[in-house]
């Protein structure tokens, strides 16, 4: 079995600060992680090789030189291989771009019989490059895994996944090769061990570049994005803050009463004969 | 005449209220005469009619069950037939799990742009282009984006951001009932078999609460932070935590409000000591009003809340539940 692991460098969002003059995101190596999400899906692809020893993983990720460090940290958890797209050309892909460049990388460095994903990276926040992996390299695409499992090999390998929605949990059977997108749900990331950290620090990263996935111009980076942002502005501050100190009696008593008033003002509750007009769906 | 398609998504058998939502979004880029609307109806459902009622022009229901959005590549494919009927100038979805999943697959194999979980947008009276904002870097800009290429122009919203519009069933109904099969498009459904479906217990999840009262790490233990859904069986609405709530296993997954877990738009979000990081606020800066409590003024919460309280959560939780309990008890 190979599994691939789509792997994005982004900022710590916690530090992310923005150009004051340009009001862009700034990157710096300093704070730059492995997109969070992502680790869970390193860690469902590393689970499967836990179990069957015979299974692969490769981290791929498209970045500037320096994404080189998210992927060796995923080498440093586990992963067997690693490689990157970069190169100018690629700069500025929207979802579109990425994804058109990530599904050439994988047909050249596959075939795969599972592609991983996170379900979505904290700083674009789209969710988008997942299933549009998916679609370039025409496959089904299974988002917001919460739970995986396998059994049978071969070909009565069957695969079984739980989609954490909004109401509920969705199971899904499917086959390979398919794309998976992960959120939390699938439990804990491990931890990268000593011995996983040396051989990180060793490992060679592949590089591939345009010319290797004979891809054109006019279909990467900015020049191959069908969005483009145009303009950049702050958020509307809409909210003039009411403070209310509540570490007396009194403050205690007045907070409450506040509160309950927004709440009688936008109707969520009313005196218990009425309360069935508070629970139901919003319209 | 512009022709603007909105994806419409079932539940329970029954049209989904965000799908209402996108109706109302479609109406507000311009008038009758300007705008035509018409929404594909995705899956079984037995009340296409409403779509009308709430603004849609015509409906195209896509009525078989593999349409109902386990597949997204069966959905993306059923659209892109469509498209070969017709081609609208715009195509929105809801940001939900089915429209972040299926827009994106049909954008990739149709060539065209998308952008996700908009808050705000615009028809261009010229030429039709479609301006779309959404919230980037964590909530703490607004970026405004075009579609350089293609047609549709796609985007995904995010739910609760636009009221729906009042029904009026004096609208007329025209609704057409087309298959996958009748469209012709391939049976890719097959690859993903729809296996079993387990609603959150006695919940409808946070994405869909009218009040979500969400803890955070100034609850300090577990069994503090349970206080909240005792607070919630006199509120209503659903239990929210932060993500270093989740981390420490106070609440599950499917509770995290924020960049790594959901972004929600509620009536009403109230927050026990959530400092309020920038990944927690992108996923709820857009809901209507914010009440926020926390030992700590100045933290970053505080400036995005309509009421800012300044208690100690474990001093207040008591004293609000026993005013509930007065209110709701009053004759």
């Amino acid at each position: 079995m190979k599994i691939a692991v789509l792997v994005k460098q982004v900022p710590e969002t916690d530090s992310l600060t923005l150009d004051p003059e340009t009001g862009t995101v700034v990157r710096s190596v300093d704070t730059a992680i492995v997109n969070p999400l992502d680790l869970y899906a390193i860690e469902a692809a590393l689970r499967i090789k836990d179990s069957d020893p015979s299974a692969s993983v490769l981290a791929l990720s498209m970045g500037p030189t320096h994404a080189e460090t998210a992927l060796r940290e995923a080498l440093s958890m586990g992963c067997d291989e690693a490689a990157l797209v970069t190169g100018r050309e690629f700069g500025g892909a929207d979802t579109w771009a990425t994804a058109r460049t990530l599904s050439a990388a994988l047909v050249e460095l596959g075939p795969f019989d599972l592609i991983f994903c996170g379900e979505k990276a904290t700083d674009g926040d789209t969710g988008q490059v997942g299933p549009e992996v998916a679609a370039f390299m025409d496959l089904p695409v299974i988002s917001y895994v919460g739970a995986f499992t396998r059994s049978g090999s071969g070909s009565d390998l069957t695969l079984r996944a739980e989609r954490v929605l909004e109401d509920g949990i969705q199971v899904v059977g499917f086959g390979t090769p398919a794309v998976l997108t992960f959120c939390k749900a699938i439990g804990e990331p491990r931890l990268p061990l000593l011995s996983g950290k040396r051989r990180a620090r060793e490992a060679s990263v592949r590089r591939l570049g345009i010319d290797e996935l004979g891809l054109s111009p006019e279909e990467i980076g900015a020049k191959g994005s069908p969005t483009r942002v145009v303009k950049i502005g702050r958020p509307k501050l809409t909210r003039s803050t009411e403070m209310l100190d509540a570490r007396t009696e009194a403050g205690m008593d007045a907070a409450c009463d506040r509160i309950i008033a927004l709440l009688v003002k936008r109707n969520l509750i009313a005196p218990a004969e009425n309360a069935t007009a508070s629970s139901g769906a919003r319209a | 005449m512009n022709e603007v398609w909105i994806l419409a998504e079932t539940k329970a058998g029954k049209v989904s209220s965000v799908s209402f939502e996108l109706l109302s979004w479609a109406r507000s880029l311009g008038s009758p005469e300007k705008v035509r609307v018409t929404a594909v109806l995705a899956g079984p459902a037995s009340d296409p009619e409403e779509l009308c009622y709430r603004g849609a022009d015509a409906v195209v229901h896509g009525s078989d069950a593999a349409l109902s959005g386990f597949s997204a590549r069966h959905l993306a494919a059923y659209l892109a037939a469509l498209f070969q009927r017709t081609r609208p100038s715009v195509l929105l979805a809801a940001a939900t799990t089915t429209g972040r999943t299926v827009l994106p697959y049909l954008a990739a194999r149709e060539g065209l742009g998308l952008t996700a979980d908009c808050t705000e947008l615009s028809l261009e009276s010229e030429g039709g282009e479609l301006i779309q904002t959404r919230p980037a870097a964590g909530g703490s800009i607004m970026a405004t984006i075009r579609t350089t290429r293609g047609r549709p122009q796609m985007a995904t919203v995010r739910p609760h951001s636009r009221k729906a519009l009042d029904r009026n069933t004096s609208r007329p109904v025209t609704v057409e009932v087309l298959s996958s099969t009748e469209i012709g498009c391939r049976a890719e459904a097959a690859d993903v078999a729809l296996l079993e479906e387990r609603p959150f217990p006695s919940s409808r999840g946070i994405a869909d609460a009218r009040l979500v009262i969400a803890g955070g790490k100034g609850f300090r233990k577990k069994d503090g932070f349970a206080l909240l859904f005792g607070l919630t069986e006199h509120t209503g609405g659903e239990v929210g935590a932060s993500r270093e709530a989740v981390d420490r296993g106070w609440a599950d997954y499917p509770r995290q409000v924020g960049l790594s877990g959901r972004t929600i738009s509620p009536i009403v979000y109230m927050a026990f000591g959530i400092s309020g990081a920038i990944q927690h606020l992108a996923g709820m800066q857009t809901a209507e009003t914010v009440i926020s409590i926390n030992t700590d003024p100045d933290a970053p919460l505080a400036a995005m809340s309509d009421l800012a309280i300044r208690a100690d959560l474990y001093e207040l939780i008591p004293v609000l539940t026993a005013r509930l309990e007065a209110y709701r008890s009053v004759e």
